[in-house]
């Protein structure tokens, strides 16, 4: 089983790599997180925070957005692109099931995502840690960061894998994948807020509102970074829904959405019939 | 039969109100070349996929090696050829092989011999982007023998290739076949077919109306054989009046007849001396016989 996984894993990262996935993800990567250390450099004197500090907390900003879209353009094709050109039913003459095809992809788009956000990030934080100063806590935050960017990152995937079982055609799969972004990444957090405004600090801003939050993905990993350091929590002026709940929640949410996602796609991969 | 690779009993499958396939029963034994015919649409890759198991099955059932399709033992003895084989532009032949036989779980040494059997070997480190349609089936054609599997089955192998390599392609389905593989070839291009495989099978609208070897269809089909006997001289009118034949092109006949008058009727022939300067004898060929059985003419 995992040589075959290996096998599939080997293969989709030599497409990465040559198709210039790789490369792309990884100079946006490096253009949008240093170009926000950059700009975000001014609140540092106010909030008497080191500048790494301000840096990892504009770069979760912006890791929410492109973290999702990043993965969700790996993944849109992946196997509805397959079924089209034809792929799809050769390779599943091979004694290979549909979870072992998934992982592999899974494991070099994760792989690829991990690498773009390590260089990003890394770069960044170098740049801002360098001008401005870090510390022992600013440092944690930015591993953090990475490491959720990357879970936020695989959740995406899976879900993009789920969306590219579902749709039938690679086009489908790349429409219905800008629908998942737009809807986790702005709707979402859009209808919240309007709730929370009509609600006017009631029961539902104080029990639900924390845990609806918690249960997007791209919201569970603002609220880890946030909660886990009090700096980033100051920088975002977040601090007030994270605390709300237990620690533990957010962390949970965003490591379970890529098992959840991964178990919808394989549902969803072995209802096509190639 | 026991000793069958692929045992297919009574299959059926509906799509929305179609009905696909429809009680097809077929068996292929160890080493036999199986011609599966029928125009687009009437059941030959539904019923490849359904003994891949990519898609299944109302009623019946197919058994392959013993094992369900789908199976990871039907897998392992299976070699598909899809009709049109698209890899990954961006992949190289060697890539490309390399994963299939990683999968297939056989020797990784084996890549390089298999590259070079079917005559890509000079382009295995290009990207398949740059293959022509030919190559690209070749490419598909080098995975088939990945592995030495028990059946093959080959959906229109021979489109988009030239002659020489179509005769190629015959050699080394021969040669799998020798060493004892059950091959399985869907095609429209009948041709080739007829010298190359030990039984035909014909599907119609998801029904198989024929299934035996290509002398046995013919005489059950009863096609006339033509006779086209040209004339000495002016003879061709008189010999069209004796025998009933029609005239063409002014110096010919033209005749029908099944196949056991033909003796009967070459010797009558014979009997006009001086008037018959040749006889040229066309048996019915796959051709018509295709025809014959996909029109129904025989139910």
């Amino acid at each position: 089983m995992i040589r075959r996984i290996l096998a599939i894993a080997r293969i989709e990262a030599i497409i990465t790599r040559r198709n210039r996935w790789l490369l792309m993800a990884t100079v946006i990567m490096v253009l949008f997180a240093v170009a926000l250390t950059l700009a975000g450099s001014a609140p540092t004197g106010t909030l008497g925070v080191n500048m790494l500090t301000v840096s990892v907390a504009s770069m979760t900003t912006l890791s929410v957005y492109l973290a999702p879209l990043l993965a969700l353009m790996m993944a849109f094709d992946s196997i509805a692109g397959e079924a089209e050109r034809g792929g799809l039913g050769l390779l599943l003459s091979y004694p290979v099931s549909r979870a072992e095809i998934l992982l592999g992809k899974f494991l070099a788009h994760i792989a690829a995502l991990a690498f773009a956000m390590v260089i990003g990030f890394g770069t960044a934080g170098a740049l801002a840690a360098l001008s401005g100063g870090a510390d022992a806590a600013s440092l944690a935050a930015l591993l953090r960061l990475i490491l959720t960017s990357i879970l936020l990152g695989a959740a995406f995937l899976s879900l993009g894998y789920m969306l590219s079982a579902l749709a039938g055609s690679a086009t489908g799969a790349a429409g219905l994948s800008a629908g998942l972004w737009l809807v986790f990444v702005v709707l979402y957090d859009l209808g919240l807020l309007g709730a929370v405004v009509f609600d006017a600090g009631g029961w539902f801003t104080q029990k639900v509102f924390p845990w609806m939050m918690a249960a997007n993905p791209a919201d569970a990993f603002r609220l880890w970074n946030i909660a886990a350091s009090d700096g980033v929590a100051m920088a975002t002026g977040l601090a007030g829904a994270a605390s709300a709940l237990p620690i533990w929640v957010a962390p949970v949410s965003l490591l379970l959405w890529p098992v959840l996602g991964l178990l919808l796609a394989r549902r969803f991969f072995g209802r096509l019939e190639p | 039969m026991a000793d069958s690779i692929l045992h297919i009993k009574n299959a059926g499958k509906s799509r929305g109100a179609m009905r696909v396939l429809e009680g097809v029963s077929l068996n292929a034994e160890p080493g036999q070349r199986i011609a599966l015919l029928g125009h687009n649409g009437a059941g030959k890759s539904t019923l490849m996929k359904a003994v891949l198991g990519l898609t299944t099955l109302d009623d019946g059932r197919i058994t392959v090696d013993g094992a369900r399709p789908g199976s990871a033992h039907a897998r392992t003895v299976t070699a598909y050829l899809p009709e049109a084989v698209a890899f990954h532009k961006s992949l190289t032949g060697r890539e490309q092989l390399t994963l299939f036989a990683r999968l297939a779980g056989s020797d990784m040494a084996q890549v390089a011999g298999y590259l070079d059997r079917v005559g890509i070997a000079d382009a295995a480190d290009r990207r398949i982007g740059t293959y022509s349609k030919g190559m690209r089936q070749r490419l598909g054609l080098a995975q088939v023998l990945l592995g030495r599997p028990k059946l093959a089955l080959l959906d229109e192998p021979t489109s988009g290739l030239d002659p020489i390599s179509r005769h190629e392609l015959y050699a080394i389905i021969d040669e799998m076949a020798a060493h004892g593989t059950a091959v399985v070839i869907a095609s429209h291009t009948l041709t080739e077919v007829e010298a190359r495989t030990d039984r035909i099978a014909i599907l119609r609208d998801g029904r198989l109306v024929a299934d035996d070897t290509l002398d046995n269809l013919t005489l059950r089909a009863g096609l006339p054989t033509r006779l086209r006997v040209r004339a000495h001289g002016d003879a061709a009118a008189r010999i069209a009046d004796e025998t009933g034949g029609t005239r063409v092109n002014g110096v010919s006949v033209d005749l029908l007849c099944t196949p056991d008058r033909k003796m009967a009727e070459l010797r009558r022939l014979s009997a006009m001396g001086e008037a018959v300067a040749d006889i040229e004898m066309h048996p019915p060929r796959l051709e018509d016989l295709y025809r014959h059985y996909s029109k129904g003419d025989s139910q």
